[in-house]
């Protein structure tokens, strides 16, 4: 698999939470050709399933992999006239919308600008100030009465921008939140396919991440797993952010390490990443992980859920920038992680009960 | 279509030189000679046929030159540092990508990401010695490839918004590729005088290239042409727009370079008038044009602005329409031939 090409393509492909159709149409067809069969929810998540060979018991414990194929984008909340009235569809950094180009999804698509206007015009210290959200505005170019006719309040709008390669492997572009998990994933389904595993395998593309954990709190509950690693991105180091604060970009996927994560799978993620030489980080997550994995975790009883990250710079903007030989390590650690995945281990994930003899609810 | 070649060519001002090539190639074959000067201006001649009463030299100008960025460091991490040249609002710029020096190596403006921005600093406005262009490359071959002065120009693509309608277009740099396509459109016809086209550099940084060209050619009468100003997009307070998109050709009264000759406006809206094109008056006092250096040169040299009106101009993106752009070779080149009778007193 030619995972910058591919990254490439889910990235330019639209959808914004709550609107995944166009990408996971594509995530679809990638991950139905990887594996034994393809489903989706009703939320929308692309669930892939891969049978394993089963444990000498004749049991087929099952794995989970989530990484989200939403993305952040815009909505109209009003047709003024030749111009569009928006809000937001998760966390945008309002200074990073002005003069952006966008596609408003009407009645058709719809290129479009985020207007600003020019200093000419601007009375002194005016270029001071934040332009707040409501005084920004899509101009698709337009007349107001056919305007009118082709937008409605509720049309999603994407953030328009092509990918890039830059050097040493980088790629740029919009929604690499978190397709550049999707793409590891894919990679990890390709190198199963030539590599024995007991254990089946459930990959996702969920949905609505940015909105809540959506996706992944109803594709957990649907797949019922006994182990899951949730992918994302995390913070790659760039000029103006301290150190301790990011990870490094080509530095190899990050796994993460506090309680939302189960510490055996913890282990065993490191213990693999050594085994075959694979670069890993570790990423110190005291909390909340504000990922797929903190929904996963708490799913019907409970599921041992791990973390693998990707480092990304500049995140939520269209300028996104994740190295693809991270992509590439990732989707070979999961791949060598679930390859080995066996009997033992899944009994030492599983819940222990322990019998107290004949006094059984007896008072002590 | 040339407008396209135009603003996908990068030439940003003190380095036109793309653009030029474009511009030869475009005047080739309708036009009787031309040079290029110490500062970079195209200076085309269209040798008159003779006749009428009016003036024997006419000079009509389009800058070439864009705004863009420069760089002017590179970190020992590889980050470039760089400074607007021209004026550019530095919020502009945020979470674009850009393409580096006559290579165009592809790059990004990073921004911090915002989960990890205090509160403060979501309502602050960044200055562009706060920004850096990533390209991705490692440290030491960024500071092979790219060196303090190399230009920076934003990476933008031509493509049509409305096909029918407005006609309407987006891209980089119409102010000014879309008076320089207006005035390749003028050169394909011919007049009694002689029409110098000068396609000049600098305009962004102080109208320089203008004066030179000028004084060079020293026409009785001259004109400029520009995507200006066009600020119809909705406000709070009620402000004039300056020029209204698809209301045709603007003419400039005065703006802060020029006040335009009155004989010349007058000309040019009796032509308007007679052949029925739109036109519109920008809002005086807004901007400035090459006009501003062209008409104080030598003597006095009688000028005027007709402008394509252009939305978002000096950012990554602008927007303007075909049936303006049309309207306005109309009108320029009715103009020019009431202008064979001579000017109205």
């Amino acid at each position: 698999m030619q995972v910058a090409e591919f990254l490439k393509r889910i990235s330019e492909a639209s959808g914004v939470s709550g609107a995944e159709s166009e990408v996971a149409g594509i995530v679809a067809e990638t991950f139905g050709g990887l594996a034994t069969r393809v489903q989706t929810d009703a939320l929308g998540n692309v669930i892939a399933f891969k049978e394993g060979e089963g444990l000498p018991s004749g049991e087929h414990p099952r794995i989970m992999l989530a990484g989200h194929m939403d993305e952040i984008g815009l909505m109209v909340t009003k047709v003024d006239g030749a111009f569009l009235r928006f809000t937001t569809v998760g966390g945008f950094d309002v200074r990073t919308l002005l003069g952006q180009e966008v596609t408003v999804h009407g009645r058709r698509r719809l290129p479009g600008v985020i207007g600003c206007r020019p200093p000419h015009v601007l009375s002194g210290g005016e270029n001071d100030e934040v332009v707040p959200i409501d005084q920004l505005f899509i101009d698709v170019g337009i007349a107001a009465g056919t305007l009118a006719e082709l937008v409605e309040v509720g049309d999603v709008v994407t953030i328009r921008r092509d990918a890039v390669d830059l050097g040493r492997g980088h790629v740029a572009g919009k929604g690499l939140d978190d397709r550049a998990s999707v793409a590891a994933i894919a990679l990890c389904l390709e190198l199963l396919g030539r590599r024995h595993h007991s254990w089946d395998v459930y990959a996702v593309a969920t949905t609505q991440e940015e909105v809540g954990l959506r996706g992944a709190t109803t594709s957990a509950y649907g797949v019922a797993p006994q182990a899951a690693i949730a992918l994302d991105v995390t913070f790659g180091n760039q000029p103006g952010v301290p150190e301790g604060q990011t990870l490094a970009m080509g530095g190899g996927p990050c796994i993460g390490l506090g309680a939302n994560f189960h510490p055996a799978l913890h282990e065993r993620l490191v213990a693999t990443a050594k085994q075959h030489e694979i670069p890993y980080q570790i990423d110190p997550t005291p909390g909340r992980s504000g990922t797929d994995a903190w929904a996963i975790q708490v799913t019907r009883e409970g599921v041992p859920t791990a973390l693998v990250s990707i480092p990304l710079r500049y995140m939520h903007t269209p300028v996104e920038t994740v190295d693809t030989h991270d992509i590439e390590r990732a989707g070979r650690l999961l791949a060598a992680f679930i390859a080995e995945l066996d009997d033992a281990f899944a009994r030492a994930l599983s819940v222990q009960v322990k019998k107290l003899g004949a006094q059984g609810g007896q008072p002590c | 279509m040339l407008i396209q070649e135009l603003v996908e060519a990068d030439g940003v001002s003190g380095h036109e030189g793309a653009v030029r090539e474009v511009l030869i190639k475009a005047i080739e074959g309708c036009a009787d000679e031309y040079r290029v000067d110490a500062l970079g201006n195209l200076i085309v001649v269209k040798r008159g046929h003779g006749g009428g009463t009016g003036p024997k030299s006419v000079m009509v100008s389009a800058h070439m030159d864009e705004v863009g960025l420069m760089v002017t460091y590179v970190e020992r991490d590889g980050t470039i540092r760089f400074s607007p040249v021209g004026g550019i609002d530095s919020r502009v710029v945020l979470a674009k990508r850009v393409r580096i020096g006559d290579e165009r190596i592809p790059g990004v403006i990073g921004v911090k990401p915002i989960h990890l921005l205090e509160q403060a600093e979501r309502g602050r406005v960044l200055r562009f010695d706060q920004m850096g262009i990533d390209t991705g490359m490692a440290p030491d071959e960024v500071a092979r490839r790219v060196t303090p002065g190399t230009y920076v120009a934003f990476d933008t693509a031509f493509q049509a918004l409305d096909e029918g309608g407005l006609r309407t277009v987006k891209g980089k740099a119409f102010d000014d590729r879309a008076g320089c396509a207006v005035l390749v459109e003028l050169l394909k016809d011919r007049y009694a005088f002689d029409l110098y086209a000068a396609f000049t550099v600098q305009e962004e940084v102080g109208l320089r290239g203008a004066r030179v060209a000028a004084y060079t050619v020293a026409p009785e009468v001259a004109f400029a042409l520009e995507g200006t100003v066009c600020d119809d997009s909705p406000k709070e307070k009620d402000v004039s727009p300056t020029t209204r998109l698809g209301a045709g050709p603007a003419l400039t009264i005065m703006d802060r370079s020029v006040v335009c000759d009155r004989r010349l406006v007058r000309l040019i809206v009796k032509e308007a008038e007679a052949a029925g094109i739109p036109y519109q008056f920008k809002q005086p006092g807004i901007g400035g044009t090459d006009a501003g250096a062209i008409h104080i040169q030598k003597e006095g040299i009688p000028s005027a602005v007709v402008a394509v009106p252009c939305r978002y101009i000096h950012s990554p993106v602008s927007v303007m329409s075909l049936n303006d752009f049309d309207h306005a070779v109309r009108l320029m080149r009715g103009a020019l031939h009431r202008l064979e009778g001579g000017l109205e007193a």
